[in-house]
């Protein structure tokens, strides 16, 4: 074997291999209680206080289905254009680990509630080209979450080298959706791209439904990606590995970036890859060897004989499926054309987290440029300078709509808007209350005005004289003058136009 | 159905492996023998079972036995933990899982 380091780059494997890709998501559903037994599922309690004699495997107690959670799954299955089972099972699938109790988790083998869907999902080529790639689901089946293991002893807190091993079973039992895809061919030097732009799309469909939370960080959607390469034009598919640990976005990219590279090295140095399942390591970006598949792995599922099937009716699944949400993808591509924006500007509004909030604040009354406009600057920045999110910001979408309100109908000018945002983020009530409070409003009697218009003619005969002689933008110093008099109160269109009157002069 | 189930001592030593037992030689050619005997004895339902009766899992003729999405209350940590053979910090504690690999 000549081994010569790395020396492949990210283009030298593409241009060489084909990567075959394959997913593996874990979805926690947001049900109020567990899949088998009426325990709470709330995350971050005190340990083992969300348990009961069933999730924690205590001889004679029996698991009941909850219902809720299979009609989330058949909800996310619909929503991913899968079939649903008109009967199905659970399966044990046996194993030694103190993560579950019983020492078998309660999962489905080969009868899935959903299969046989698909997700399309839109990834930019390096030449800023959109395209769609049909990603194939194979099935969308139900389980159950394990317990949490803490190491301790060792040095690492990790589970090599430690001591012993303390356990929470609080998550032990929370329903657990896990969504498998079809191997995906084809996506060359995207994959990394169409890897992030899956689980990316796949969060907006199952966060659409309300099914869950889906929240990277705390768990409740966990990616694992598998990947292998073929030699350009092999009909021969690779050895694969199964990225585990991947806990974000931008990290499903980066550890099929990685991955594509390591085991391209491998391949060209005359090595084999190992059918393993490997870290991603967020620190370096790149994966470490975990554990190597082998014999120990029989599972030996059979059907749970505690619990008998499911057979959803066709009438329900039927009213599931008439109450789907639109799904995500197309809303944006409607709402992009119904609002005229381009590619960019949509995107601008669906990556500051602006999506819902522009929606609402136009359902609130308001046209889509105003509520973009707000959302997008004032209300940004101030978020990102308070390090905080827009949906965090204490200001309601029925709020900026009446802001938006008062601005159209001359009561606020824009500076004065923001003096009135900031009334409202400073908890100082609803505008119109602190427009009263802050004495905010736009001065809308002419009498005031006209005195103010009077003194600044008084005080710049010579910028009068440009004026009527035939150069009316230099009536832009009188306006200042108002404004600044009026402590910008005035309309400056208004000041305007009561000057041009006064002067007898006609712009344009 | 052909009733030439025969089980082989790898196979029994494979089950003994994911089951945690340890089985020593005379042990593993005893028990081959008694679960030839026992899947034998199962296989002759095969041979008896029509193709219009269908394979089951469950004796009971239902489907769709469940619950609502309600909490109900269930064991305090003290509680759970009273029959574990040890705990700490509210936790289980179990022996080392990986040997030093
Ligand atoms: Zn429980």
């Amino acid at each position: 074997m000549t081994t010569t380091d790395t020396t492949l780059t990210f283009d030298d494997a593409i241009a060489a291999y084909d990567p075959l890709l394959g997913f593996e998501v874990h979805v926690e559903l947001s049900t109020n209680s567990k899949m088998f037994c009426g325990c709470p599922t709330e995350f971050g309690a005190a340990p083992n206080t969300q348990v009961c004699p069933t999730c924690v495997g205590l001889p004679g107690s029996m698991p009941v289905v909850n219902r809720t959670a299979v009609e989330s799954t058949i909800k996310i299955g619909l929503a991913l254009n899968c079939e649903i089972a008109s009967w199905c099972r659970f399966a044990r699938k046996n194993y030694f680990y103190p993560d579950m109790p019983k020492d078998y988790q309660i999962s489905q083998y080969d009868e899935p509630l959903c299969s046989d869907g698909y997700l399309d999902v839109d990834v930019v080529d390096a030449d800023g080209n959109h395209q769609n790639v049909r990603v194939e689901i194979e099935r969308v089946h139900m389980e159950e979450d394990t317990g949490k293991l803490l190491h301790t002893g060792g040095d690492t807190g990790r589970i090599h080298g430690a001591d012993y091993s303390l356990v929470d079973y609080n998550r032990a039992g929370v329903p657990l959706i896990e969504i498998v895809t079809k191997p995906v061919p084809g996506t060359g030097a995207l994959a990394p791209e169409v890897g992030r732009a899956y689980v990316q799309a796949l969060r907006e469909v199952v966060k659409s439904l309300g099914v869950s939370d889906v929240r990277m960080e705390q768990g409740s959607l966990r990616c694992d990606a598998n990947i292998s390469l073929m030699p350009k034009g092999s009909p021969v598919w690779g050895t694969r590995t199964e990225t585990k640990n991947v806990n974000s976005f931008r990290s499903v990219e980066r550890a099929l970036r990685s991955e594509i590279i390591r085991q391209s090295n491998v391949l060209s140095s005359g090595g084999t890859v190992v059918q393993e399942t490997r870290h991603f390591q967020e620190t370096t970006g790149d994966t470490t060897s975990g554990r190597v598949k082998s014999d120990a792995e029989d599972y030996r599922y059979f059907p749970e004989p505690d619990l008998i099937p499911i057979a959803p009716e066709k009438q329900w699944v039927d009213e599931l499926r008439a109450g789907l949400p639109e799904a995500p993808g197309l809303r944006i591509a409607r709402l992009q054309q119904e609002w005229d924006l381009s590619d960019f500007d949509m995107q601008s509004v669906v990556n500051a987290g602006a999506l819902e909030l522009v929606v609402a604040t136009i359902e609130a009354g308001a046209d889509h440029s105003a509520a973009r406009k707000w959302w997008l600057g004032e209300l940004t920045r101030i978020a990102n300078s308070q390090g905080t999110s827009l949906a965090e910001l204490a200001i309601t979408p029925a709020q900026v709509a009446r802001l938006a309100e008062l601005v159209d109908s001359g009561t606020l000018n824009d500076k004065l808007a923001r003096k009135v945002i900031e009334g409202v983020l400073a908890g100082e009530g609803e505008p119109d209350a602190v427009i009263e409070s802050r004495g905010l409003a736009v001065v809308s009697d002419d009498g005031p005005l006209l005195a103010a218009i009077d003194e600044a003619v008084a005080a710049n005969p010579d910028v009068v004289g440009r004026i009527t002689g035939g150069k009316p933008q230099a009536a832009g110093v009188i306006v200042g003058a108002v404004m600044k008099a009026t402590r910008g109160q005035a309309d400056a269109g208004r000041v305007r136009e009561l000057l041009f009157e006064k002067l007898g002069v006609t712009p344009e | 159905m052909s009733s030439q189930t025969s089980i082989s001592t790898e196979q029994v030593a494979h089950l003994a492996n994911l089951a945690r037992m340890t089985l020593t030689d005379d042990e593993l050619t005893r028990y081959a023998d008694q679960l030839d005997h026992i899947l034998h004895a199962v296989a002759r339902v095969g041979e008896v079972a029509a193709d219009e009766v269908p394979a089951m899992s469950h004796p009971q003729p239902m489907v769709n036995v469940w619950r609502e999405d309600v909490v109900t209350p269930g064991l305090s940590a003290e509680d759970v933990l009273a029959g574990a053979p040890a705990a700490e910090d509210e936790r289980f504690r179990v022996p080392r899982i990986l040997d030093g690999e």
